[in-house]
């Protein structure tokens, strides 16, 4: 079998698991994993960045929030429908991570990882200051009528599960297709060794910024998606922490493979969600196992499926 | 006509000239070793060739253009590549990734074109090895093949025989003479024997700046460059 069909069976068959999944989960689980997919999605947006093209951004909470409030400010203040507020959180993502992507690539390293950090606490101060639309902190409630997506109702447990699905499938198979391409292998290329990309005739900058971008408007998909399925649009969204997230899922998962992202986001997921149960300094549990992770398989759960049983895992 | 010319190129680092106000010309078809002693700006000079080095002052042109402001990727979509003094390959990436990269740029057949390039280097077994498990000299010649599957009418090559075994430099010889049928060639070289079996004509450079020129026969026969590189004439 070659690479690709491995590869679309693989993945293939994590799609019909989730679907399957969809039909005998318990309620607990099964709401769960309507949200872990959706981060996931966030962190396959980063993981294209990261993983595949080598930039370390602690930043993506403005693509994620640019997302959010791209979908809840028109809904709230101009009523419009989810449809068209989806879009416009996408676009909102887009514009915002070409303008954040042309001026943050003209650094490299940790100069790339603080200034994207600044560019992120700047939407977050952003999104405090307008209180007056965003309701700061507190946020915005999107109400149930407001979420019925083409006569879909997506406060409804089962819809949302599914919506969650197809946004994640779309955006893993997005991604699959990207990396294989020859622009993701260009991106792969910068990331192994800029210097002889470029001498090989790539333009690196327009490479990293069209990864910055599909990066950015993944993202920020995920944080449309977010607001829309859970109603609910809040600055803590656009917070320091949610920069992290994605970085800390991506790890663990496995930078630079499809399903890392996925991986890794169920795996914190559950981490803390059985650790909390047994302890409230659950969090020194979950460091506990990070270290041991990070010890044992620093490519994170995809990288060690990639070393030790199929090394043309994509 | 020259493939390659340049005209009162300078670098200075602070108040250092590394290289300092070099006319040079390359007639297309031609081998053309570069030599001079360590610190004679060398890689300074080709760095500004192909763009990796702004110059301080002067002009390049290539093909009839002067490119001496595009960036790097644009002079070598012009037709240049460049190998590295220091081996530089994806280290993570198999050899045929490392080739089907420099063919795909150009938008070439890599499925066609990645194992014959292998092949002329001799790698053409090692398609699927990653390239950082390739010995160095594989490694060097591994960059060699990216270099040659871009198909440039210029190939700049520095130092390429570095740390090759004797065997493999025969190898190099034949295979540059092969290449010269289709690419100019710019060949920084410190091993005298692959300069005199190769190059057509020699540029030597000390201090920055063009000491001589001529065929191997003329720079070997010439006082000053004895004197500032190559020793009592026994090279």
């Amino acid at each position: 079998m070659s690479d690709g069909a491995k590869a679309a069976v693989l993945h293939g068959a994590l799609i019909a698991a989730l679907f399957a999944l969809h039909f005998v989960l318990p309620a607990y689980h099964h709401g769960n994993l309507a949200r872990v997919m959706v981060l996931a999605t966030y962190a396959m947006g980063y993981n294209l960045l990261f993983g595949y093209t080598g930039l370390l951004s602690l930043g993506h909470a403005m693509f994620f929030a640019a997302g959010m409030y791209g979908m809840a400010l028109p809904v709230t203040h101009l009523g419009w429908a989810p449809g068209p507020a989806l879009l416009s959180g996408l676009a909102a993502g887009a514009l915002l991570s070409l303008v954040a992507g042309a001026l943050a690539l003209r650094t490299v390293g940790v100069a790339f990882l603080i200034v994207t950090l600044m560019f992120a606490q700047a939407v977050y101060l952003t999104v405090l200051y307008f209180a007056e639309w965003t309701n700061a902190d507190d946020g915005l409630v999107l109400q149930r009528a407001e979420r019925v997506l083409w006569g879909l109702d997506l406060s409804d447990a089962g819809v949302r599960y599914l919506a969650a699905l197809v946004l994640f499938s779309v955006c893993l198979v997005l991604s699959l297709w990207l990396v294989r391409r020859p622009f993701g292998k260009v991106l792969i290329a910068i990331r192994e060794n800029e210097a002889r990309a470029e001498m090989l005739g790539y333009d690196v900058f327009a490479h990293k910024l069209g990864a910055v971008v599909a990066s950015g408007t993944m993202s920020a998909a995920a944080g449309a998606a977010y607001g829309l399925l859970f109603g609910y649009a809040g600055a803590s969204f656009a917070g320091v922490q949610y920069s992290i997230l994605p970085l800390l899922w991506v790890l663990l998962g496995g930078a630079g493979t499809v399903i890392g992202p996925f991986l890794g986001a169920l795996f914190t997921f559950y981490l803390i969600d059985i650790t909390s149960g047994f302890t409230t300094a659950y969090m020194a549990v979950v460091g506990v196992v990070l270290i041991a992770l990070t010890l044992f398989a620093p490519q994170g759960i995809g990288g060690e499926i990639r070393r030790r049983v199929w090394r043309g895992l994509p | 006509m020259s493939l390659l010319q340049t005209r009162g190129l300078t670098k200075a680092f602070g108040g250092l000239h590394a290289v300092q106000d070099v006319d040079f010309d390359l007639p297309e078809g031609e081998v053309r070793a570069l030599i001079g002693p360590n610190g004679a700006g060398k890689t300074t000079f080709v760095g500004m060739l192909c763009g990796r080095v702004a110059p301080t002052a002067g002009a390049v042109r290539f093909a009839g253009a002067d490119i001496s402001r595009l960036p790097a990727h644009r002079r070598i979509r012009e037709g240049m590549a460049y190998t590295f003094q220091i081996t530089s390959v994806f280290a993570r990436l198999s050899c045929r990734e490392n080739v089907a990269l420099a063919v795909r740029r150009r938008k070439g057949d890599a499925a066609r074109e990645v194992p014959a390039a292998l092949a002329r280097v001799g790698l053409g077994d090692r398609a699927d090895q990653l390239a950082g498990d390739l010995s160095y000299g594989h490694q060097r010649l591994l960059e060699i093949a990216m270099g040659l599957a871009q198909k440039p009418r210029l190939l700049i090559l520095d130092e390429p025989t570095q740390g090759l075994a004797d065997s493999e430099i025969e190898g190099f010889v034949a295979l540059v003479r092969e290449v010269r049928a289709e690419a100019t060639v710019l060949l920084i070289e410190h091993n005298m024997s692959v300069v005199m079996d190769t190059a057509d004509r020699i540029t030597v450079l000390n201090f920055g700046e063009v000491l001589a020129e001529g065929t191997p026969e003329e720079i070997h026969a010439d006082g000053r460059v004895q004197d500032a590189y190559l020793g009592t004439g026994d090279a």
